[in-house]
């Protein structure tokens, strides 16, 4: 076992799948000579050379277009959205070429692919560097969405996600990079894409999180059991293909159901939780199930009380889960 | 075709109704919302208006009868449908007596605007998908889970107060089900009224009669039998030196009348300091429960008002944000209207912690019963003038005793003389501002 920042972890997976296999290329913005510009890749290029770790001009449509062309030609590329924000120039190849061509194709291609994509507020990047874009993308049928919240998630996760013969979305927390570290078990360990986590259990209430406000919500949870309320604290990990089972198992336990997340409440992935606990847990609510989110407004914003507000943080989650409970 | 109108739930734990007075006549047309009869429950006393708007077709209760929550007691025409099949004849069906816990969620008049006051829960909040099926897997009948006290918001009951009933009745061995000796077509016996089984005493023999239980009679009853059944008493009391307060009283209490219109009363002076205390101590201000004891945040203060034929416990609600004036002004606007009949529902729910005043009686030792499920319950004696030893001399003071009756389950004696001497102290040291009665 390594203690490792959350960044070291991506850094590590990246490492030993380029060893393993060389069909796997990295490719992005600034990912080469200089390593990144959160340092992810740093030392890549040294290690793999320019062919395998490759800088991109700035064109985020053509960095996916490029890379289905890889994949379709036998290699795993690995590409980088330096930012989450800019990933939608994109949308149009992730949505109607790369997840969709297995169903095209009537499963003669598929399209082994994992993109990379830092994201998420709190760390005062203001509007072009600080969303969430995970409900738009966990939308599209084809496409799998994971979304570590541990390095040692960081890790396994990263791996499942390049072997995998479809694509993935991977959504790494710019805020975890150097804020978490955690123990990685040592070799060749992956992380199933789809498992759901429980960190905490709990009997009154569930709190579905995943990303940073996993760790906000065990916070929350820490608060909460100061008042005797004891909060189970379920990390999503993969937001689809979604594990209800864990999930409605969870509500079953608790009976009281709270999403978070940091994206904007409305359309946002909570309401599919809250929508599939309505649907397939309902004899087991005794409250109704509740969001606590990022509000509607179009962008983190930049001036740090309002990026505070903006950002769910422990305090809140506490607040919104003593409603849930005390209903 | 004619329809129903019922007898309305007035409340929780509230499962029948007397009809006091009809006050509209078979023929007579009737409007919607309009008063239409005169409920007395054992706790209040309402005009319930009309669910519908027809003409009034008979009645099914006389004056006087007591019958349970949802029994028709009327019948109305309701306007537009008095021919039979009449196109357009789409009067919302009443309530239909069902079975199971359903039968609750469509308590009578629900959301017809037929109860007056928060008319209890099931006029405004329901049941949620869990409770109702545990109600279903353990049985609990309509009647039952209305016994059942919802700590969620307004009054709902939770899934944690289910089990914790399940729990209770389970360990007390006995289900509530219809008293046994409640003879048939007495359904509103049925249920919380008397959990255990009151032996029913030979027919009256000679000059002996049996006078009948009020239903206020019924209701005291049945609460009183269950503080003793199920909460451990244990008791403590201190006498307390007022004669500041009560000199203070004397000199001022006119112009507070004539400045406030209010009569400042000894017991305002011990309701505003025992809040203080009950703030102190959270512990005297809470509930037993299976899982743990349930500390209430807002201090609702009840106090006793005897009324013909028994006693009402009228509510301050959250008694510790009010000032000796406002309490002497709530305690007065309360009590006249528990005097008058004219209680709200709201007036009486929700207290955490009740005052027996047995002083104005002239008690000078009391030892009360809690209200139940309180945790304790605070008496203030009389007012007596005795030789009491100050300093190395014999002085002439204005004596009070105040107990506390409590549920040793909660906290011990300590902890309860603890709570009585931070009272005495605010009493005795009582440093009036200026002319004011506040301290």
């Amino acid at each position: 076992m390594a203690e490792r920042r959350y960044l070291d972890a991506i850094h590590d997976a990246l490492q030993e799948e380029m060893t393993l296999d060389e069909r796997v290329i990295v490719l992005g913005e600034d990912v080469g000579l200089k390593g990144g510009v959160f340092g992810v890749t740093d030392g890549l290029f040294g290690q793999f050379g320019g062919d395998r770790v490759i800088d991109t001009p700035i064109s985020e449509s053509m960095i996916i277009g490029v890379s289905f062309g890889m994949a379709a030609n036998g290699l795993v590329p690995v590409p980088e959205i330096q930012f989450a924000d800019f990933i939608h120039p994109a949308f149009n190849q992730i949505l109607s070429e790369v997840a969709r061509v297995r169903y095209r194709s009537n499963n003669d291609y598929g399209c082994q692919m994992t993109i990379r994509v830092p994201w998420g507020g709190g760390v005062h990047g203001a509007l072009y560097h600080s969303q969430s874009i995970e409900a738009f993308y966990a939308h599209i049928p084809g496409l799998k969405v994971v979304v570590p919240s541990t390095p040692a998630d960081a890790k396994g996760l990263l791996k499942a996600a390049i072997r995998d013969p479809d694509p993935v979305l991977y959504l790494e927390h710019k805020k975890l990079y150097r804020l978490v570290r955690g123990e990685i078990p040592d070799g060749d360990v992956t992380v199933p894409i789809g498992p759901a986590a429980v960190r905490r259990p709990g009997r009154d209430l569930s709190i579905f999180a995943y990303g940073l406000m996993t760790r906000e919500a065990l916070a929350a949870a820490d608060l909460l059991s100061h008042d005797g309320i004891e909060a189970e604290v379920v990390d999503l990990r993969t937001l689809r293909p979604l594990d209800k089972t864990t999930v409605l198992e969870s509500v079953a336990r608790t009976s009281r159901a709270l999403v978070v997340h940091e994206d904007n409440r409305f359309g946002g992935f909570g309401a599919e939780i809250i929508a599939t606990i309505a649907e397939e847990a309902f004899a087991h609510l005794d409250a109704p199930p509740t969001r606590f989110c990022g509000p509607d407004v179009p962008g983190v914003p930049f001036a740090q009380p309002f990026e505070e507000w903006f950002m769910p943080n422990p305090d809140r989650i506490a607040k919104a889960a003593r409603a849930v409970v005390s209903y | 075709m004619p329809t129903e109108i019922k007898m309305p739930q007035l409340g929780e734990s509230v499962h029948e109704g007397t009809i006091g007075k009809w006050l509209k006549q078979p023929g007579e047309r009737v409007d919607k919302y309009e008063p239409l009869v005169e409920v007395i429950t054992d706790k209040v006393n309402v005009e319930m208006p009309s669910p519908y708007a027809g003409v009034l077709g008979s009645i099914l209760v006389g004056e006087g009868k007591t019958v349970a929550a949802g029994t028709p007691i009327a019948l109305i025409e309701e306007r537009g449908t008095a021919g039979d099949g009449a196109p357009g004849a789409s009067a919302p069906a009443p309530a239909r007596a069902g079975s199971g816990a359903r039968e609750a969620v469509a308590a009578p008049g629900n959301g017809r605007g037929a109860v007056a006051g928060d008319g209890g829960r099931r006029a405004g909040t329901r049941l949620s998908p869990l409770v109702r099926r545990l109600a279903e897997e353990h049985h609990l009948r309509a009647e039952e889970l209305d016994t059942i006290e919802g700590t969620g918001t307004g009054g709902r009951v939770t899934k944690d107060d289910v089990l914790r009933y399940l729990d209770s009745r389970g360990s007390r061995g006995t289900v509530p089900a219809a008293a046994p000796d409640a003879a048939p077509g007495e359904p509103g016996l049925a249920g919380g009224m008397f959990a255990t089984p009151v032996a029913r005493p030979a027919a009256p023999a000679g000059a002996d009669r049996v006078q009948p239980l009020s239903v206020l009679r019924r209701a005291i009853a049945d609460r009183m039998a269950r503080s003793a059944r199920e909460i451990p008493h244990a008791y403590g009391a201190v006498d307390v030196d007022v004669t500041a307060i009560v000199r203070h009283r004397e000199a001022h209490k006119a112009a507070w009348r004539a400045r406030d219109g209010v009569n400042v009363t000894l017991t305002a002076f011990v309701v505003r300091a025992a809040t203080r205390a009950l703030r102190a101590y959270p512990l005297v201000n809470s509930t037993f429960t299976p899982d743990g004891i349930l500390l209430k945040h807002a201090i609702h203060f009840g106090i006793g008002v005897a009324v013909p034929d028994g006693l009402i416990v009228p509510v301050i609600k959250d008694a510790d944000q009010r000032s000796v004036v406002g309490i002497a002004r709530e305690i007065d606007a309360l009590a006249s209207r528990a005097r008058q009949g004219k209680l709200a529902p709201d007036d009486i729910a929700g207290g955490t912690f009740t005052l027996t005043n047995a002083g104005v009686y002239g008690s000078t030792v009391s030892i009360p019963l809690i209200n139940y499920p309180q945790a304790a319950i605070l008496s203030t004696d009389a007012v007596v003038r005795r030789p009491v030893v100050v300093g190395d001399g014999i002085a002439i003071r204005e004596m009070m005793r105040i107990g506390l009756s409590f549920d040793h389950r909660i906290f011990d004696g300590a902890l309860a003389m603890e709570f009585l001497g931070l009272i005495r102290r605010q009493l005795e040291e009582f440093a009036p501002a200026g002319d004011s009665p506040e301290f």
